[in-house]
């Protein structure tokens, strides 16, 4: 058994149908546990006050923000490489989900800015790269609209989504590369030491492994919606020419 | 109920946009989907009439 196996549409549409409702149940209950949790059973903290409660929905959409846009490179190098159409139409597929997610980001971050540090808005070198984030989703899938043929779609993306993947690299390190503006550095992380407390950390990691299966669950649906959309213009092409 | 405090605004207010945004992207995920389905549905029951 190979992963290439999945490269075929109907493997595809088997093996995602079966897992669906797993994933789909994981990602509500994980994602009403850390929420719930985070949001009615955690302390406020000393210095943010309630506000602390944000970081629930903040730091998850935030990481899915750029790793939406990791898989869509790893999919886009796939298409490029080994031009497997299902590759391609599941980063089609994630777009639309990681351009949400950094508009989560972007909101929620604004909205916690206001009373922490005065502002809504800076241009802080994390902001700014999550702007310029949000505006290479934007054109990503406005390419894929802008183009008919979907194979000439597919590789003009894909170039996009590599030249792009210099900014999600950049949200994700921009506080490490300036150490300048408003944002702190990474508020949990493995290897270090903790910048936040067991208190908030626990319904964090649970909040964020909700946001990933979230994230899982809509791309296995959007995939197989591209998917079918593929199969009923051959249909149609097919039809036509008969 | 959980205690907001003066920040009751900002919290609900971040809540309530992502919850927006999610159950937004959801529905129209589910709506798409349903959507193919039928069309590919009708389109193949309309060539295997036809041959």
């Amino acid at each position: 058994m190979s992963i290439w196996e999945y490269a075929n549409p109907k493997k595809f549409m088997q093996t995602s149908s079966w897992a669906l409702p797993w994933v789909t149940g994981l990602a509500v209950v994980t994602l009403l546990t850390g929420l719930v949790w985070g949001f009615f059973f955690t302390p406020d903290d000393f210095r943010q006050g309630a506000t602390v409660k944000i970081i629930y929905i903040h730091v998850p959409s935030a990481m899915m923000a750029i790793n939406a846009w990791a898989m869509m490179l790893v999919t886009s190098l796939i298409w490029l490489i080994r031009r497997h159409h299902v590759s391609v139409l599941a980063a089609k597929a994630a777009a639309p989900i990681g351009m949400t997610m950094t508009l989560i980001a972007l909101f929620t971050g604004a909205i916690w800015g206001q009373p922490m540090w005065g502002t809504w808005w800076a241009w802080d070198p994390r902001l700014t790269s999550f702007l310029i984030l949000f505006l290479f989703y934007l054109g990503y899938i406005a390419l894929w609209e802008a183009v008919d043929d979907p194979d000439t779609a597919a590789d003009l993306t894909s170039v996009l989504c590599l030249v792009g993947s210099v900014f999600a690299l950049l949200s994700r390190y921009a506080v490490l590369f300036w150490n300048q503006g408003l944002h702190q550095g990474a508020s949990l992380s493995l290897d270090k030491e903790e910048h936040v407390a067991d208190v908030f950390a626990w319904p964090l990691w649970i909040s964020m492994a909700g946001f990933v299966l979230l994230f899982i669950t809509l791309v296995l649906l959007r995939t197989r919606t591209e998917i079918r959309s593929r199969r009923l213009r051959a249909l149609e092409a097919r039809e036509r020419m008969a | 109920m959980v205690e907001l405090g003066k920040y009751a605004g900002t919290v609900l207010g971040a809540y309530g946009v992502t919850l927006a945004l999610l159950l937004g992207l959801v529905w129209m995920t589910l709506r798409q989907g349903a959507k193919m389905r039928k069309r590919l549905e009708a389109q193949e029951k309309r060539m295997g009439r036809n041959g």
